[in-house]
């Protein structure tokens, strides 16, 4: 489904990537782990299309197709999904018009006409119901003055209305109490399939208790250094990460 | 000949022609301002007040003056100018004359009719002795001006107890029969007692011909009085536009002054609220969205001269292209005005790099227990949001629409007449030239 080759990426001319190369296929949930500033959070950009980043080498390619000349909102179009790590507030865009506008707009391009209004609402609700959120939450502005779990929720809340084929997670865990934590990985484990794949990016092996991975990688200084199953995680946890220095 | 002689020498031939009556009051006004006028003149680019706003380019035109009036208007021309969802009283006036066909008046439970019936009928003249013309006397040379030449406008008169059910649509077309005009509309509003009126006005050119309006308008708020003045500026881009308000407002009243400002060439609001009583609210909402070479001057001012009395004032503008904007928010708290609450905001948005905002935020306070605030923020799109927004599948071009709308929202949504507000939303949304699938 996603294969990375060889991606070295940069800003303001510093190399931050420093040839990954991944290889996602349907079905499977793969863990990215690694210290503070190896590049955990630049890899989730730029296979989500962040302009700010220069590919300079290697190529991310999607079901076959490169994506390297495609805009973010082209690449959410065709299946690429990114729960970012810190949402970013919209004031006076709610929660419902926003999504509405994303999925009428991701009709648009694949040539269907715009979501009735009633299946829009059926399909809110159900997906609200999934993620265990209040309807009254749907009117308000998109992330103005949210929790840290509100905002994540509401970030799994999206994914699951857009049903992306590669949902990428990034630090989706990070300002959760537990309770929200098992909600939102629930809500992940639920939208997993045979056709889709999940890119989990994170700290702690925390959420891979609820969010079980097929495969785990660690990424270090812009390069994945090992790779494993998902003892792997726990070995991490036990020890660190300077033993793989 | 300049434009400020011959405005000069054609005021004895437009009272005259006029049919006005020499003997009264009013024309001891008139002359009063045109005497102003002659030694004050234009203000020029020195004047303080007029610093980044200059009117030289438009008064080099040839404009006529006394524009005939042009009979062949009808329903069909204007239409797309009225809010016709919703039941309202119109005054429609076709350059600078009203057309009582195509208006709705009424005299039943308060007056809604022409200034010029009130400036001749005995019936009016106590209320024109006691208002007309006594918050815009001297105020500027361009007030007197429009005092020296009043003859037509709205003539609003709320009694005492009454709720006016009906919106009132105030409607001033210029047809361009004769090439350049100048327009000067003259507009008096009197609202008693417990009364509560909402009044939309919009001024429009129906021509490709320049116009410049000089419009002068003055409101008086009585005792716990509501009213709400919506001003839909969306004129051509050769037309100028120099709009004088001012309030006075009575103790406990509330007021509200909502400018829309897309359209016109050149755009100049003076807007000014006066406190005659305490625990008076004075609301002053504005959005500017420019293109082009389009330039809007928001002036106001708040005049605290009692205590407990309070003022809100939000401005935002969105401004692309060469487009030009200046905010000049005057706060004037008097020593006696104790316990005031003022607010004030401004914020805009440049979303080119050759479009200008010159902001000057303006407190003067001479009391001591004061609330006084303001904020005043100038920035770019928020790039991060962008890429949320586009990460969700949203195109770039949509996205920004949608950010720019959010950012004007909160002023849209104090509008109270559901009507005007999606009539506004589609033309914010028209101005940014995106169609978007919701109503925010």
């Amino acid at each position: 489904m996603l294969e990375v080759k060889n991606l070295h990426a940069s800003i303001n001319d510093k190399e931050i990537l420093k040839g990954i190369n991944l290889d996602i296929k349907p079905g499977e949930v793969h863990a990215i782990m690694g210290p503070n500033g190896s590049g955990k959070s630049t890899l989730s950009a730029v296979i989500a299309g962040k302009e700010e980043f220069d590919v300079t080498e290697g190529s991310v390619i999607l079901n076959g197709e490169d994506l390297e000349d495609l805009a973010p909102e082209e690449r959410a179009h065709k299946g690429i999904f990114l729960s970012f790590q810190y949402p970013v507030e919209i004031p006076g865009v709610t929660v419902t018009n926003f999504i509405k506008t994303a999925i009428n707009e991701t009709r648009k391009a694949k040539g269907l006409e715009d979501l009735p209004a009633k299946d829009m609402l059926k399909l809110i609700r159900e997906k609200a119901d999934l993620l265990e959120i209040d309807r009254k939450f749907l009117s308000r502005s998109l992330n103005e003055g949210f929790s840290g779990g509100e905002k994540k929720r509401n970030e799994i809340f999206q994914m699951a209305m857009l049903e992306p084929k590669l949902a990428i997670l990034d630090e989706t865990d990070s300002g959760l109490d537990i309770d929200a934590l098992k909600i939102v990985a629930n809500g992940v484990n639920k939208l997993k399939s045979n056709d889709n794949a999940v890119l989990v990016i994170t700290h702690y092996q925390r959420l891979l208790d609820y969010i079980v991975p097929d495969f785990v990688h660690v990424l270090y200084n812009g390069k994945i250094v090992k790779s494993g199953g998902k003892e792997l995680a726990l070995e991490l946890e036990a020890k660190g990460y300077d033993w793989l220095k | 000949m300049e434009l400020k002689e011959k405005l000069v020498a054609s005021f004895l031939a437009f009272e005259n022609k006029g049919g006005l009556d020499l003997d009264s009051k009013t024309h001891a006004t008139r002359l009063q301002a045109i005497q102003n006028f002659e030694k004050r003149g234009f203000p020029t680019k020195k004047d303080e007040e007029w610093k980044y706003t200059s009117l030289k380019s438009i008064l080099k035109k040839d404009l006529g003056l006394f524009p005939s009036t042009d009979t062949s208007i009808g329903f069909k021309d204007i239409k797309e100018y009225i809010l016709n969802d919703i039941e309202s009283y119109t005054l429609i006036f076709i350059d600078g004359v009203f057309n009582s066909f195509l208006s709705s008046t009424t005299h039943d439970d308060c007056d809604v009719c022409v200034l010029s019936s009130a400036l001749t009928r005995p019936k009016y003249k106590m209320i024109v002795d006691n208002y007309f013309n006594t918050i815009a006397k001297d105020n500027n040379s361009l007030t007197e001006l429009n005092t020296a030449f009043t003859k037509e406008g709205a003539f609003i008169n709320i009694p005492k107890n009454t709720i006016v059910q009906k919106p009132i649509q105030i409607l001033n077309f210029s047809t361009g029969k004769e090439s350049e005009v100048m327009l000067q509309p003259r507009n008096l509003v009197v609202v008693g007692e417990n009364s509560h009126v909402q009044i939309i006005e919009r001024h429009q050119n129906l021509s490709k011909n320049t116009t410049l309006t000089n419009s002068v308008t003055e409101i008086f708020v009585h005792k716990r009085a509501i009213v709400d003045f919506y001003k839909i500026q969306d004129d051509t881009k050769d037309s100028s536009m120099i709009d004088s308000t001012f309030v006075s407002q009575k103790q406990q009243s509330v007021a509200s002054v909502h400018t829309y400002s897309f359209g016109g060439k050149m755009t100049r609001n003076n807007l000014e609220f006066y406190h005659e009583g305490e625990h008076i609210t004075s609301n002053l909402n504005g959005i500017s969205i420019l293109h082009d070479k389009q330039h809007v001057d928001n002036h106001t001012l708040v005049n605290h001269k009692y205590p407990n009395c309070e003022s809100h004032e939000l401005y935002k503008g969105i401004y692309d292209d060469k487009s030009t904007g200046v905010f000049n928010g005057k706060v004037l708290v008097q020593q006696a005005a104790q316990k005031t609450n003022a607010f004030q905001q401004n914020n805009t948005i440049l979303i080119s790099d050759g479009a200008t905002i010159n902001a000057k935020p303006q407190l003067e306070i001479f009391a001591d227990d004061v609330k006084c605030s303001h904020g005043c923020t100038i920035g770019q799109l928020d790039e991060s949001a962008l890429f949320y927004m586009q990460s969700r599948g949203i195109p770039k071009k949509e996205a920004k629409a949608l950010l720019l709308f959010a950012f004007g929202n909160d002023v849209v949504e104090k509008i109270k007449i559901p009507q005007l507000k999606t009539r506004i939303t589609k033309l914010i949304a028209k101005n940014l030239g995106v169609n978007l699938g919701f109503e925010l």
